[in-house]
């Protein structure tokens, strides 16, 4: 748990360059060398091991607004994946002697094994506000010998990367051979959930309600999802603009078509957007953090007096959908079941003629709090033909895992 | 769904008198939380009885009653205003502990009186140890996490003692149930020490009950504030870590939020198990805290207490994040929901979040043991710091740097230049938590320890210890370079670095290092504390200091005023000095400037980001004032910054900033010199012909000598340059003037020893004033109830003086004007005097606000601070009479005959110190100040006025019982017309051998009791000390001895502390006791609001 601090090593400068030409310098943390993506903030105070190996932060170089980062090292229980996804990593204050009891190596260690370029001891704050007010846009790392190039070069090369708008990409996080996650105890229901960037606590937080979760890869058919004879469909988070998901909206329409209890979350519910005609949009900075509010609509339909849940987010696009209307789609009426106080972004929603519902958020929390964990109950409640599931288990569930 | 309708008023009770474990921060709590209350359109009676708070402003509630907080009161004041509710969780454990009182005797029942904010059954589920037990248990049922610390619960000392096994052994944690800030409470490491402390406990525990737990000693601390509403959202406001593992009271610890040492997943499990335990509770609305305890090793959680109400962590978490929680309770307890309530910072977004900072905070705290210095400084768990400071930063060693600067204590800031001394030894010393440890750690390092020696010896964690590592690392570096390059001296502010500290390891001058640092170019920026990490757009200005790229100070257009605050509270330094730049705030944002306040005390209302245009919440010293100068004329023009308002802090930097050409608005730094230089001050004395008593300056023992001889004995003996008698001794001959020497050696060689006549038998007489350069107003003449020699802050007095004629007022008033105008006073000035025979002596003048403004304010209704700011701005007296701030004739010298007495008592911190033996220290006043707070008691005639002062600080003066009296032979003649009132009240009088013989001679007979020294009688019959255990004594009259002696009463005072008997230690307080006495005797104290004094006063001015 205790490593000795290896004194105030060599400093390797390295520049954050923006495509607007704002640069930032600092020193190299991580990998040394060169990395692009899009440049984004995150706000949780505690999590960086699970933000970093969220799928959804492929190709994004995340800025963390919480100064000291690092601080309890890396265990090999809290990752979301196999690996760290984000392109990039923005820190000010990087820990030198990390401390936990489940800690068996550091970030910097970590960061430099997987090589994730990363830079330290920038203004976070400063880039944060120069991101929400210009919004998110591309940016690139530079260390060592890589930063050596004049910024003009520099900011070349970052306007030559690749946008984050009209990029697919949950091909490329998601699972190339379906695996089972096993049902905890008693084995109840059976779900496919499709990979869209999956992270590892979801099917876990299915898993300990008994359910089977059959991981399928993103480019799964329809056959192979009925192939596992599913209670339910799951889609999950993931990567990149919804408006080029057209294999996982085709699939969808058809789960709706047939009427299995469908579920979604975050990539999920802008697909489910998508599927039910509703248009997605990109936020100017998105919400990455750990402490939105976001409000459920009353059992009376209305906004006032639903309750309130503080919850973990991660999302750039979100689906334009009316607030205060039901939508008549093609699989009979919708509303919106959910949004966040701060903004009015659309942050869920519900079929009430079908099985389906999702929401813009993350219910399996990790990191995060874990005020919707009651969405899986719901899940369940749909799968188990609960006809009023809607509000069948409001009752929020604390700590089903911590 | 929006506030309630059925409620129109509703009774707040503050916390009164600020003591260790419950000060200030219900102040800023209180006002909060009535201003909300106001602006929802609902009537606010507020009872608090610590006129030193903006709370009892009059123009925070509708009816302010500044009364004692005791059930009865209370009582009285419910049945005069009959408000439909009762919100009791914003005055501490006081209010709450009266609300369950009201509740329990049925009063709130039959006046119809709702409690809201929290219910009884919430109150003893989150207070009761055994019922909070059951609930921790619950919710490890239902989330599967939390626990609690084995214990058992005790009501005798058989239990306590049995209890032990059952825990497996010593030590053990002795918690009393009930009782504040955790007094009563600590370690036991063998039997001895468990009889003392659960004996202690069971006392103090109103339901004579302790808490008997294992310990959990070395584990690492954590708080949650949380905030739920009727709707059951819940939100987590801010983690707090403790920077000291488990063992040191969370008001003792340096305190860091956020949590800096949590995984996500630990942190989600603490967070769980908070909600499930406030739900479990039951607090339905509101703000609460839930402490933790974590296994280091494996992360065994253990829930150790919450509190169901704001507390000191609530108005720290508040500062520390923006998220006013106190405003927000109250607003939840009239029915709002926090997605209805918006976030005051973004104004976009609501209230229903967590919010997230992109700083790091550190509280320090400040301790005060050198006016104890018999008392054990060791920090247990009960609390026994004064004060604390707040820094922000945006790493951990520049907050937890600005900290200990902010602490303005010598020493308190990390020393890099002298050596540091003996590894080993530095260890040893810092296993035992005292003032400081974080210090020794530091020395330790630089004295070689490694991070595994550290972690043995102290238990801190190991990222913390590292971040010690670092700031040393710097440090040597910043030692070791050839020169100061800009990279490193960047480096070394970045990481908090004080200009002094790199000075002292360069061995430069501090102006120097700020010339060079300003030349290159470095200097700090201020950013904003927006509850959201910059996520959304901060509308308000609420700054922190750091060395990073951006600034986001906005420019201005019209004048500012700074003003700079006190600091953390400390004896001597308290809220009142924020009482005045809260005004000064006020008045000059009504005049038309900006105001920015400066000051690093989070308890405080001068910090809350409402009282003023912009907020630093920075460490008052030089470097950082003039850098917030520096940053607000870049932002726009700057009329000056106003000192003499925030006590000796501000005052101290007043020349120094000058010099660096920072205007100094009022009374100039050579006027303040003036007035604190001794010769200068006798030259502007003897030009108005004034006499001040003999005295003399000696810069050694020889020097001392000679003048003490001349002077004549007793003299009172002092260091120059110090607030609230720092050190002060009244000696009586010379070889206690040696001894005073000696145990204060090293003095007399850096600072040269003032010796003072010592005035026997004189009245002590303060007056405020305000001088504008042509005109004296008056604020005030308060005569002391004790006699001169008893420090200023700890002696009882009374507003108008009750002994002192037209005759007296106009000698008094003359010499007031003639001082404040040889002393150039702009604004306020406080002089003490004494009155021996038929001379009026000067003692000393403070060209500043004092400490009895606030209650000088509120005696004449007259709002004396805000006056003196917009004095200092420039305008005149008769100005400020003809807009109405100040009455349009005469001052408050010649109140009406027909106005009412209010007096002042000082309420002194005797039950939270024991020596290292574990006995209680001694109780006798002096001329050294160790009063922490203040009350106030307000009535039409002296005695009731008294007895309410009593009530307040103390508890109830008793009307009838038994009186123990043992006095000096120089009070026995003083001590026969109050004993024989006594007696004609029914009092049984019990005495010593010697006391006895003198009343029996004077016709008074009195039971001889034995002495302490004389142990238990021949048949057994009991001592004093032993009656008073017992409970078989009502009133105790002790008065300290003569010479040498003063320690003869000692165990007869701390029995009366231990047994909370009333115990007046000078004749004077006996006499005005004996008033008091007759008052509640001859019938019914009434309550009358602050409301009603000033209307009665205002029509008796005019009349008059």
């Amino acid at each position: 748990m205790m490593t000795t601090s290896t004194g105030r090593a060599a400093r390797t400068p390295a520049v954050l360059v923006l495509e607007d030409g704002r640069s930032f310098r600092g020193r190299a943390y991580g990998a040394v060398g060169e990395t692009f993506g899009e440049a984004v903030f995150n706000t949780g105070m505690t999590g960086y091991q699970e933000t970093l190996t969220d799928p959804s932060y492929h190709r994004q170089v995340v800025v963390m607004t919480a100064p000291h980062i690092g601080n309890t090292g890396i265990n090999d229980e809290d990752p979301e994946s196999t690996r760290i996804w984000v392109a990039g990593y923005v820190v000010r204050d990087p820990a030198r002697t990390p401390s936990n009891w489940r800690s068996v190596r550091t970030l910097d260690e970590e960061l430099t094994a997987q090589g994730v370029v990363g830079i330290s001891g920038v203004d976070t704050r400063a880039l944060t506000r120069h991101l929400r007010e210009r919004g998110a846009m591309r940016v690139g790392i530079f260390s060592g010998e890589a930063a050596a190039a004049g910024e003009a070069t520099l900011l070349e090369r970052v306007r030559s990367a690749p946008a984050m708008a009209g990029a697919d990409l949950c091909g490329e996080v998601a699972t190339k051979v379906p695996y089972v996650v096993p049902a905890q105890g008693t084995k109840r229901f059976t779900v496919a959930a499709v990979d869209l960037g999956i992270k590892g606590m979801t099917p876990q937080r299915m898993a300990e309600r008994g359910i089977e979760v059959h991981v399928l890869p993103a480019d799964a058919r329809a056959e192979d999802v009925y192939a596992v004879e599913p209670d339910g469909v799951f889609f999950s988070n993931g990567p990149g603009d919804p408006a080029t998901a057209e294999h996982p909206v085709a699939l969808m329409r058809e789960v709706l078509e047939r009427g299995t209890p469908l579920f979604g979350i975050c990539f999920g519910n802008q697909i489910l957007g998508r599927a039910l005609g509703f248009g997605t949009f990109k936020l100017k900075y998105g919400h990455r953090g750990v402490n939105q509010p976001v409000q459920e609509r009353s059992s009376e339909g209305t906004w006032a007096g639903g309750k309130v849940e503080v919850t973990a987010h991660n999302h750039g696009f979100a689906v334009d959908a009316p607030l205060d209307a039901v939508s008549e789609t093609p699989y009979g009426r919708a509303e919106v079941s959910h949004v966040c106080l701060n903004d009015d972004v659309v942050e869920g929603l519900r079929l009430l003629d079908r099985p389906a519902f999702s929401v813009q958020y993350h219910p399996e929390a990790a990191a995060g709090p874990h005020d919707a964990a009651y969405l899986f109950d719901r899940f369940v409640a749909l799968m188990g033909g609960d006809p009023d599931h809607q509000h069948s288990t409001t009752q929020h569930m604390e700590g089903q895992r911590a | 769904m929006p506030k309630r309708t059925d409620i129109q008023s509703v009774l707040v009770i503050g916390s009164g008198p600020i003591v260790i474990g419950q000060a200030a921060e219900f102040d800023y709590s209180g006002t909060q939380a009535c201003r909300v209350l106001k602006a929802e359109g609902l009537r606010v009676i507020l009872v608090n009885s610590n006129p030193a708070t903006i709370m009892t402003d009059p123009e925070i509630a509708d009816a302010t009653y500044v009364e004692p907080i005791t059930p009865e009161f209370v009582e009285k004041i419910i049945a005069k205003e009959r408000p439909d509710a009762l919100l009791p969780t914003l005055g501490g454990q006081t209010a709450l502990n009266t609300a369950i009182a009201l509740n329990e005797s049925g009063a709130l029942a039959e006046y119809g009186v709702e409690l809201i904010g929290a219910n009884v059954e919430a109150i003893n589920k989150g207070e009761d140890r055994d019922q909070f037990k059951d609930v921790v248990a619950a919710v490890r049922a239902r989330t599967g996490h939390g626990e609690s610390a084995r214990s058992v619960i005790c009501h005798s000392m058989e239990e306590v003692l049995a209890g032990v096994d059952g825990l497996g052994g010593y030590p053990v944690v002795v918690r009393p149930s009930f009782t504040m800030g955790g007094a009563g409470s600590g370690f036991a490491h063998d039997e001895e020490e468990l009889r003392r402390i659960a004996g202690q406990g069971l006392t103090l525990s109103p339901t004579t009950e302790v808490l008997l737990e294992e310990s959990i000693l070395g584990w690492k601390e954590y708080e949650l504030e949380l905030m739920r509403d009727k709707h059951d959202n819940v939100v987590v406001v801010c983690s707090i870590e403790n920077f000291d593992p488990m063992g040191v009271h969370t008001g003792d610890s340096i305190t860091v939020a956020p949590a800096m040492t949590l995984t996500d997943r630990e942190y989600q499990t603490l967070r769980d198990v908070g909600i499930a335990v406030i739900r479990e509770v039951g607090v339905d609305t509101g703000g609460c805290n839930i402490q933790f305890a974590v296994d280091p090793a494996d992360g065994r959680v253990v829930v150790i207490e919450m509190n169901p109400r704001v507390s000191r962590s609530s108005a720290l978490a508040s500062k520390a994040t923006g998220f006013p929680i106190a405003k927000i309770a109250a607003k939840l307890a009239v029915g709002y929901t926090l997605d209805e309530i918006p976030n005051d910072i973004t104004e976009q977004t609501p209230a229903s979040f967590e919010p997230s900072l992109d700083y790091v905070v550190v509280k320090a705290p400040r301790f005060a043991f050198e006016k104890f210095p018999a008392a054990d400084d060791t920090l247990t768990t009960t609390m026994k710091s004064v004060g604390e400071a707040m820094a922000i930063g945006r790493n951990f060693p520049e907050a937890l740097n600005k900290a200990l600067r902010s602490l303005e204590k010598k020493g308190s800031q990390f020393d890099f230049a002298t050596p540091p001394g003996d590894k080993e030894a530095l260890l040893a010393k810092a296993a035992r938590p005292t003032d400081g440890r974080i210090n020794t750690v530091m020395d330790a390092i630089r004295a070689g320890a490694t991070q595994q020696e550290v972690f043995d010896s102290t238990k801190i964690d190991p990222w913390f210890t590292d971040q010690l590592f670092l700031i040393n690392e710097i440090a040597e570096e910043v030692a070791a370079a050839p020169e100061l390059s800009p990279q490193l001296l960047g480096e070394a502010k970045r990481y908090g670095f004080s200009d002094a500290q790199i000075a002292a390891v360069r061995s430069l001058r501090e102006d120097v290092v700020r010339e060079v640092r300003h030349a290159l170019g470095i200097r700090p920026v201020y950013k904003t504390v927006d509850t959201c990490a910059a996520e959304f757009a901060a509308r308000t200005p609420y700054f922190y200091s750091s060395y990073d790229e951006e600034s986001e100070v906005a420019p201005r257009e019209k004048p500012a005023v700074i003003i700079l605050g006190s600091g953390p509270n400390r004896i001597g330094q308290g809220i009142e000095f924020d009482y005045s730049c809260v005004h000064a705030s006020f008045a000059l944002g009504e005049a038309g400037y900006e105001t920015v306040m400066v000051n690093c005390n989070p308890e405080t209302v001068s910090t809350d980001y409402d009282t003023s245009d912009r907020l630093y919440f920075e460490p008052l010293t030089l470097e950082d004032v003039l850098e917030i100068v520096h940053a607000e004329r870049a932002a726009g023009p700057v009329a000056g910054v106003v000192v003499q308002l925030g006590g000796q802090t501000p005052l101290g930097l007043a020349q120094a900033l000058k010099d660096n050409g920072v205007p100094i608005v009022g009374t100039s730094p050579e006027a303040i010199n003036l007035a604190e230089e001794r010769g200068a001050f006798g030259r502007v004395l003897e030009e108005a012909g004034l006499p001040a008593p003999k005295y003399g300056t000696a810069y050694s023992f020889e020097q001392a000598k000679v003048i003490a001889a001349e002077i004549n004995y007793p003299v009172m003996v002092r260091p120059s340059y110090v607030l609230g008698g720092r050190g002060m001794e009244i000696v009586y001959d010379e070889p206690s003037l040696a001894g005073y020497l000696e145990r204060h050696a090293g003095l007399i060689s850096e600072h040269p020893v003032l010796i003072d006549r010592f005035l026997d038998d004189a009245i002590e007489i303060d007056v405020d004033a305000l001088y504008d350069g042509r005109e004296l107003y008056l604020g005030g003449v308060m005569e002391h109830i004790e006699e001169a020699g008893i420090h200023s802050g700890d002696s009882a007095c009374a507003l108008p003086p009750i002994t002192l004629g037209g005759h007296d007022i106009k000698r008094l008033r003359a010499s007031t004007e003639a001082i404040a105008r040889g002393v150039g006073v702009r604004g306020l000035i406080n002089i003490q005097f004494a009155m021996s025979g038929d001379i009026l002596y000067v003692l000393e003048a403070n060209p500043r606000a004092s400490r009895t403004v606030p209650f000088t304010s509120k005696a004449t209704a007259v709002p004396l601070a805000k006056a003196a700011a917009r004095i200092s701005l420039g305008s005149t007296i008769a100005e400020l009479r003809q807009e109405g701030m100040l009455p349009a004739a005469g001052d408050g010298g010649d109140l009406p005959m027909d106005a009412p007495i209010s007096v002042k008592e000082a309420v002194l911190p005797w039950t939270r110190f024991r020596d290292v033996q574990g006995r209680g220290v001694d109780t006798v006043l002096g001329p050294e100040m160790r009063s922490t707070g203040e009350v106030m008691g307000i009535d039409s005639v002296f005695g009731t006025s008294y007895a309410k002062s009593q009530a307040a600080a103390y508890g109830a003066l008793p009307t009838k019982g038994r009186a123990f009296i043992s006095v000096a032979n120089r009070d026995k003649r003083s001590l026969i017309f109050p004993a024989r009132e006594l007696v004609a009240m029914g009092f049984e009088l019990l005495a010593t051998s010697g006391t006895a013989e003198v009343l029996k001679r004077n016709g008074l007979n009195a039971t001889v009791v034995r002495k302490h020294s004389q142990g238990r009688g021949p048949d057994g019959e009991p001592t004093v000390v032993q009656l008073i255990h017992g409970g078989h004594v009502d009133l105790i009259v002790n008065t300290p001895w003569g010479t040498g002696g003063r320690l003869d009463g000692y165990d007869i005072r701390t029995a009366a502390v231990a047994r909370a008997v009333p115990c007046l230690t000078t004749v004077q307080a006996l006499a005005a006791a004996v008033q008091g006495i007759e008052a509640l005797t001859r019938g019914e104290v009434g309550v009358r609001s602050l409301q009603e004094h000033a209307a009665h006063l205002t029509a008796a001015r005019k009349s008059s």
